[in-house]
């Protein structure tokens, strides 16, 4: 016990920014791949694909109904014991196939309840000029949607950073797992997870500052 | 040569086209009027397959479409061969009045970027936005949205041009620009399948107006005899009506 050691800080700034660009990386890996993956369930929940549209719905369901860390556990430590072939992948693989699986989930909600408010004359106008459904779906129905689920994908976003220190459970050493590590051998327990909590949240603010210049531009086209 | 046959709709078990038959001469202009929920515009959703006709064909030139048989194909095609005015403009809100008039000349005419560019200059200038090209729809007035919704349809340079009651979400000082922009479109003889409210209108430029109600045509006939001497009593009680 004693006053804030305020040097220990300073001098674990280093150690946590050599971790930062592996916490980042997992975050936007997993949100690109998350995204790509919600448009193609959202569109599969839009258009109704018989069948597909019922296991996406289970898929959703099961994805949004569990904690993200009942999930990388059943992935990473589970799943191997069941099907060996996954064993061969890395801590920093299941977390990124986590976070994708569970945030999709959410993010294709958010998209299909985009896509299903552009007005249904956009679709008209585009198929009375003769684009094809996928046309019209890329040019004028997805970027007018994109506006309308930008901040809250972006709030998803917010949230996979800051879930990415759920891969210190998986053995994973990022900023969080840092931290720990840093935290043990010093038992400066305070000072460790004050510091990365200092550095989430400079992160979070830092998105939330593009976020805003974000919405900006995205409704350029539709101020008065 | 344009040939509706037997185009029939229903929306449930209520009918709202029963058997349409209609042919249309290259640069005929032919306006359709008659009371609401008689299948006017469901008349011109059908033959680009906004709707999807039950029954009957659709024939424009080489083209024939059965509607009960259509493929996917065939109803592209129906449709680059038509283009559509909508009543509320119904114009791309991510777009700029010039790319509401470009979109479809890159992504379903292929046109390289100069000629679409070019393409959109003059009918810019036609229809008197070439300062304001570059506003979002957001940014236009009615009347300039409008003209933008026929400018876009303009661009395709379709075989047969619909429009389904263009002036009737207009403010009133906005009507008289979109039916002067009509006018010189008909004047240029442009094959075009109108539905408007707009009698004084449909009585200048129609080379044939149609009388519909009940999902037929009741009557028909050129302009100067339907609105002077209309003999179906259903005609002469809708037009007293509407004067």
């Amino acid at each position: 016990m004693g006053p804030l050691d305020l040097d220990y800080m300073l001098g674990l700034v280093p150690v946590l920014l050599r971790y930062l660009p592996l916490t980042l990386g997992m975050a936007a890996g997993a949100m690109v791949l998350a995204l790509a993956l919600a448009v193609v369930l959202a569109m599969i929940r839009v258009s109704r694909v018989p069948v597909l549209d019922r296991l996406v719905q289970g898929f959703v369901s099961f994805f949004r109904g569990t904690p993200l860390l009942v999930q990388l556990f059943l992935f990473y430590y589970g799943l191997p014991q069941i099907v060996p072939a996954f064993a061969a992948i890395s801590g920093i693989q299941a977390a990124i196939a986590g976070l994708t699986l569970h945030f999709a989930a959410y993010m294709a909600e958010s998209i299909r309840a985009a896509i299903l408010g552009v007005d249904r004359s956009q679709w008209e106008a585009s198929q009375a000029v003769g684009m094809t459904q996928t046309q019209a779906l890329r040019r004028i129905v997805l970027p007018q949607a994109a506006r309308v689920a930008a901040p809250t994908l972006l709030n998803y976003f917010i949230d996979m950073i800051k879930s990415t220190s759920l891969a210190f459970t998986l053995g994973v050493t990022e900023m969080m797992g840092a931290a720990q590590r840093e935290a043990a051998g010093s038992f400066r327990y305070f000072e460790a997870f004050l510091l990365v909590a200092v550095f989430y949240w400079v992160v979070v603010e830092a998105l939330s500052f593009a976020q805003r210049r974000l919405e900006t531009v995205l409704s350029r086209a539709y101020a008065r | 040569m344009i040939e509706l046959q037997g185009l029939t709709k229903r929306f449930g078990a209520n009918t709202v086209l029963n058997g349409i038959d209609l042919a249309i001469a290259p640069g005929e202009r032919i306006v359709v009027i008659g009371p609401s929920g008689t299948g006017k515009s469901t008349l011109l959703r059908c033959i680009n397959f906004l709707d999807r006709p039950d029954a009957g064909t659709i024939r424009i030139g080489d083209l024939t479409v059965d509607a009960a048989r259509a493929t996917k194909a065939q109803i592209l095609a129906l449709r680059r061969r038509t283009a559509f005015v909508f009543q509320n403009y119904a114009l791309f809100a991510n777009r700029t009045a010039r790319g509401n008039i470009t979109e479809a000349l890159f992504t379903v005419r292929r046109l390289p970027r100069a000629e679409a560019e070019g393409r959109a200059d003059a009918i810019l200038r036609d229809i008197g936005l070439a300062d304001r090209g570059d506003a979002y729809p957001a940014a236009l007035s009615g009347g300039q949205q409008q003209r933008v919704g026929i400018g876009r349809a303009l661009a395709l340079s379709a075989d047969l041009m619909l429009f389904d009651e263009p002036t009737s979400a207009l403010d009133p000082e906005w009507v008289g620009e979109v039916l002067d922009l009509m006018r010189r479109i008909a004047e240029a003889r442009q094959t075009m399948l109108i539905v408007t409210h707009e009698m004084q209108f449909a009585r200048e430029i129609a080379d044939r107006v149609l009388f519909m109600e009940g999902g037929r045509i009741v009557e028909e006939g050129p302009p100067a005899q339907l609105f002077e001497s209309p003999r179906d009593p259903r005609t002469r009680e809708f037009l007293r009506r509407v004067r």
